[in-house]
């Protein structure tokens, strides 16, 4: 008897969902006045968008559309529209050139961001391109990264090029290049230590490795990509400055962004600095890699859809 | 990681500091401040609201407005709040029948596997006590591995690794091995894990229930943002937290996310990390952190850090001659080497009072380490009399030296400008005895 009841109430769940949400939104309607204006820049506030760039899209709002007759789920949609107006101009994806032979590829970032998983990830997707890839396992302080680099590299079907704990990146990264070079590799993706942005000497070590790999090939690396976690707060300002001051940055990886972090950051980053996002991180297995999409990263930023 | 928020609560005191008395509007701007303040620093907005509610509870009316200086009483309420909102137990259940189990959670990346390596480390070589570590994440690759590399590096045991095994099987197997081999203390470190994941989660609930943990720390990174509160909340309720355990203040994040955690768990931070190498940890202390985050230096941390580092027979023999005045420059490089020990003029300006601004010059100057090393450098290139005997060296001999430590004569005339100072004042020292310096207070030795 319940079988028949319980179908219709399922079937209709969807519907009356969005009934009462449509209901709520036209109670809910009221002029657009200084305490909602406080309320909307909370929101966006605690999804990392900083005070900073917070204010400007409140301010934004403010100017359109103050005083008069607006629902929460419109002022949403209008920041989720303004968010992805910053975001549109950066998102962009890694395109490996093969003819270079090989596409270098710079993997830099902050200890525990994700680096030699998003590794991993990219020489899988290449490998399934066609493409001919080689990593170089440059983390050689921390213990069994290398190993970890090269447990993804059996995954991928890609080699490795490793050297002893302990050796010099900057060494270890030429003598990849070389032999990328010889063995006519299309894309090769240099892992490197993580490292805190205000250690001089580390950011000076970054720059001694990208001077040595100039030296096989001037125009490397085609890609020097900051990998980001997506809890990251307003210190992200910092990495992107200074990680981009020790090298050419291209691009920015945002990882872990299957938990409860929006990364809202990026957009004050956008906002900032206007450097490309080439991948987002969704998850741990390797088609987790996903390209960047402006809209839809605005719109779940807000809580929409 | 503080001098951020440091520097811009500067920014507001100081403003205060330069009016004479403080209206309530003044109160109302200043705490304004310091919540971009604290927003900037990522402390989560429902904390920032209690907070500012907190101080301004008791900066609003009469005791900033009679105060003498109104800047300095504001800066003493934001400080005692913030110690209160930070303070708690930072001891470790170490001294339970043994094995004590603790418990590591927290997200991917966190820094847990370090901090289980360097937490074994301290456990092992401050208390004295027999530490295994175990590692349960059986996920990312290689993970087991660096607990192992960690281990050994730590000098503590590690259990072995059984390929294909559960991680509820090696916490089983760990807990056997610490009882039936008489350890004091077993570190479980897990795999990262997000908080929504929730069979992971019941995963890691499933080795609480069967490890019955006396502590469960969580591992975050101090550069966490808003979602700081959303983790730490999530890990307190599904697996139950004891304390948490702040990673990579070493960084320069403004840390906010540990006045959120501490808020909304409250659960007390028990340690920092504060590098990469394994003795790179310290112990948490509430008035401590808030007095660098206004500004008031970190000299517990020094001195804590100075008394690990500096060998106690050395720091005799060195006290031993300078009573008879004989401080040499072989004495000098040794204390320069304990200097880049306690982590170069960097790491002890950072600790020092009101220093943050410096601090960013000279990181920005790079004067720090090289500067150690070259001097170190110069007394290496000397002769063993001369070391012993400094007015030995003449024009001929400082040419020598010069050439052998890749330096210049004035660097070395400066150098021993430098070292007649010191052993100038350690003369000085000599006489007054231990006494004669605590009478006279630290301050009679830099006085010129």
């Amino acid at each position: 008897m319940t079988g028949w009841f319980q179908r219709l109430k399922t079937g209709l769940g969807k519907t009356a969902i969005r009934l009462t949400q449509g209901i709520a939104a036209l109670v809910t309607k009221r002029k657009l006045d200084q305490p909602m204006l406080d309320e909307l820049e909370e929101t966006l506030i605690q999804a990392d968008l900083g005070v900073a760039t917070s204010g400007k899209l409140i301010e934004r709002l403010k100017r359109e559309r103050f005083d008069k007759e607006v629902s929460s789920e419109e002022v949403r949609e209008a920041f989720a529209a303004a968010a992805a107006e910053i975001l549109a101009p950066v998102a962009s994806k890694l395109a490996p050139d093969p003819r270079r032979k090989p596409h270098v590829v710079l993997v830099v970032g902050v200890n525990g961001s994700g680096k030699t998983t998003t590794i991993g990830k990219l020489a899988h997707r290449w490998k399934a391109d066609g493409l001919k890839v080689m990593l170089a396992a440059g983390d050689t302080f921390r213990a069994a990264a290398v190993e970890q680099l090269q447990a993804w590299g059996q995954r991928a079907g890609v080699p490795v090029v490793a050297g002893a704990a302990g050796a010099d990146s900057a060494g270890l990264a030429f003598e990849a290049l070389e032999r990328a070079k010889r063995e006519g590799v299309d894309v090769l993706a240099i892992d490197t230590a993580g490292r805190l942005h205000n250690k001089a000497h580390l950011m000076e070590e970054l720059a001694k490795l990208v001077r040595v790999i100039r030296k096989l090939d001037p125009s490397a690396p085609h890609d020097a990509i900051l990998v980001l976690d997506a809890t990251v707060g307003q210190n992200a300002h910092n990495q992107v400055e200074v990680f981009s001051k020790a090298l050419p940055l291209t691009g920015l990886v945002v990882t872990k962004l299957d938990g409860t972090a929006k990364g809202g950051v990026l957009v004050a980053l956008a906002d900032a600095f206007r450097i490309p996002v080439v991948a987002i991180g969704v998850g741990e297995s390797a088609d987790d890699l996903r390209p960047f999409e402006a809209m839809a990263f605005a719109r779940s930023l807000m809580g929409l859809d | 990681m503080f001098d951020g928020l440091t520097n811009r609560l500067g920014q507001v005191f100081d403003r205060l500091k330069r009016r004479g008395a403080l209206t309530e509007a003044d109160v109302t701007a200043a705490l304004r401040e310091v919540r971009v303040a604290l927003l900037e620093a990522d402390v989560a907005l429902p904390v920032v609201k209690t907070f500012i509610d907190g101080v301004r509870e008791k900066a609003v009316g009469q005791e900033v407005l009679r105060s003498v200086t109104p800047g300095q009483m504001v800066v003493k309420l934001v400080h005692d709040h913030l110690v209160e909102i930070l303070g708690g137990d930072a001891q470790l259940a170490t001294g339970v029948t043994p094995p004590a189990v603790f418990l590591m959670v927290g997200l991917q990346g966190s820094g847990k596997t370090t901090t289980t390596a360097k937490l074994a480390r301290r456990i092992a070589r401050r208390e004295r006590k027999k530490v295994l570590v175990a590692s349960l994440d059986v996920y990312r690759p290689a993970a087991m591995e660096q607990l192992h590399q960690l281990a050994k590096q730590a000098e503590v045991s590690a259990t072995p690794i059984v390929a294909g095994e559960k991680p509820l099987a090696i916490a089983a197997r760990a807990l056997e091995q610490a009882r039936l081999e008489g350890f004091d203390v077993l570190l479980l470190d897990t795999a990262g894990r997000l908080t929504i994941d929730d069979e992971l989660m019941a995963e890691v609930a499933a080795v609480r229930d069967l490890a019955k943990p006396h502590e469960t720390l969580l591992v975050a990174d101090a550069m966490t943002g808003q979602d700081a509160v959303t983790t730490a909340k999530n890990f307190n309720e599904k697996v139950g937290l004891t304390g948490i355990v702040l990673t990579r203040v070493d960084g320069d994040a403004r840390g906010g996310a540990a006045l959120s955690m501490r808020q909304v768990t409250g659960k007390p931070i028990k340690i920092l990390g504060v590098g990469e190498k394994l003795d790179q940890i310290e112990e948490f202390d509430a008035s401590r952190v808030a007095g660098r985050i206004l500004g008031m230096g970190d000299v517990v941390g020094l001195v804590e850090r100075a008394a690990e580092v500096i060998d106690k027979e050395e720091a005799e023999k060195l006290a031993a001659k300078m009573q008879k005045g004989g401080f040499d420059l072989d004495d000098m490089a040794n204390q320069l080497r304990q200097v880049r020990k306690m982590g170069g003029l960097g790491g002890i300006m950072g600790m020092l009072p009101g220093v943050a601004k410096i601090k960013d010059q000279l990181a920005g100057a790079k004067v720090d380490e090289n500067m150690i090393k070259r001097q170190e450098a110069i007394i290496m290139s000397m002769t063993p009399r001369e070391r012993k005997d400094a007015k030995l060296l003449n024009a001929s001999r400082k040419r020598r030296i010069a050439a052998g430590s890749g330096t210049t004569v004035p660097d070395i005339n400066r150098l021993i400008k430098q070292y007649m100072e010191m052993s100038r004042v350690m003369k000085q020292m000599g006489k007054l005895g231990q006494k004669g310096i605590m009478r006279q207070g630290l301050g009679s030795l830099f006085r010129r």
